[in-house]
């Protein structure tokens, strides 16, 4: 079973429409990119859910891992000052 | 390995994190038993909308209008894409593919039992999309919050796609019903030999039920399967009446007290025997899976080649270039 090749795993990014980003729909396995992106039509985009889709091999994508998230974000947790709401002004001034 | 001391702390940690309606992604720890639990469901929600191809499948070139057909064949391409995002969520799990659809066709996994019964006549179909589609919208609706992250967006594309098959599968009925005397006869032909079948799609009853517990604790499951059954009767009892047609039940009644239909036994003999292999079509259905998976195993083979050929030769052309 093991040693028999199968076809690699991908992920699928899709952009709904202009001016919006693409965005991590699932994933599906296909043989390479281009075939990767013909399944991704079919598969994501039935009904005029995208206008441009992107492929990655899964292999590829380096996430970081829940044991760091507080290292990586605990950080900007005390950090208010970076928020408009952290400022006090009076209530006279307008369209700050 | 965990000492046992540890790992009852992640699992309490873990269970708060449930209790507060966190969703759990695939690279967080969970218990072995939590992962275990949701690879079996998916994966068996996932054959299910294979395996249902089939029936419908049968249909397709004897389709009585090019409307009903181009409707029910882009229904049984969506039963093919929901398979594909189940398949998916269990694969973000750390399951393989390959092993769970080895599963499948060596008969260990289950999949929905009410694939295991015959569509005898056109009416069939719109008793599935009625009936069939129904049940299993009232099953998907809660998944789509379900505790895990990658299941409830998997279950969120397929309720949307899904509703379109519960009404083109009424639109059959409610066209039959109002046909001739033959039509009629046949829409409700096909009502009595799916209406308790897909009662048993809920699954046994609560006191029953060994999973239903353990599962609502984790929420992956939000309602049990008596109150998801209750809820589709109670919706489905008024459409029945409305075209005219007669559930196979004697003692379906509304209940003016609770507000609910009361309903006969359902016959789980019949549901255990279903399940372990003895339906009508449990057989021919697996044959049908395993033939179309051996058959295009030539296919992958060659698509796999075809990759690597590809992949050869645009190397060798940025050689040439370097040199």
């Amino acid at each position: 079973m093991s040693e028999k090749k199968n076809w690699p795993l991908w992920e699928i990014f899709i952009r709904s429409k202009n001016g919006l980003n693409h965005k991590h729909v699932g994933s599906l396995h296909a043989a390479d990119a281009e075939m990767a992106i013909e399944n991704a039509r079919d598969v994501y985009t039935r009904r005029m859910e995208g206008i441009s889709i992107w492929v990655v091999e899964s292999e590829h994508i380096t996430a970081s891992s829940p044991n760091q998230s507080e290292s990586l974000f605990d950080p900007a947790n005390d950090k208010v000052y970076r928020h408009p709401t952290f400022y006090n002004l009076p209530d006279e001034v307008k369209h700050m | 390995m965990k000492a046992p001391a540890d790992y009852a702390h992640l699992e309490d940690q873990f269970q708060a994190r449930i209790d507060a309606e966190e969703k759990i992604e695939p690279k967080d720890w969970m218990p072995d038993k939590y992962r275990k639990t949701l690879i079996r469901q998916i994966s068996q929600h996932a054959h299910s909308e294979i395996v249902g191809m089939l029936p419908e499948g049968n249909w397709v070139t004897r389709a009585p209008s090019l409307r009903r057909k181009v409707a029910l064949l882009a229904k049984v391409q969506d039963e093919a894409g929901h398979g594909l995002y189940l398949y998916g969520a269990a694969e973000t799990l750390g399951a393989e593919r390959d092993d769970l659809l080895d599963e499948l066709h060596t008969g260990n996994a289950k999949y929905s039992s009410i694939f295991n019964y015959p569509t005898l006549s056109w009416a069939d179909i719109g008793a599935i999309g009625w009936l069939v589609d129904g049940a299993a919208i009232m099953n998907q609706v809660p998944l789509c919050r379900c505790s895990y992250g990658p299941y409830a967006r998997a279950m969120v594309r397929v309720c949307k796609e899904e509703s379109f098959h519960q009404r083109q599968g009424y639109e059959i009925m409610l066209t039959l019903a109002r046909g001739t005397e033959a039509q009629k006869k046949m829409a409700q032909d096909a009502l009595n030999r799916w209406w308790w079948p897909s009662l048993m799609m809920f699954g046994p009853n609560d006191a029953e039920s060994k999973h239903t517990a353990q599962s609502m604790a984790w929420k992956i499951k939000r309602f049990t399967n008596d109150e998801l059954r209750q809820r589709f009767v109670d919706i489905t009892a008024p459409q029945a009446e409305f075209i005219g047609l007669t559930i196979p039940d004697e003692h379906l009644k509304y209940n003016e007290e609770t507000g609910h239909y009361d309903f006969g036994p359902i016959n789980w003999d019949e549901f255990w025997q279903v399940v372990s292999g003895e339906g009508p079509c449990n057989r021919q259905r697996l044959k049908a899976r395993r033939r179309a998976h051996e058959e295009g195993q030539w296919v992958r083979d060659a698509a796999l080649a075809h990759a690597e050929k590809r992949r050869q030769r645009q190397a060798a052309k940025k050689d040439q270039k370097v040199a």
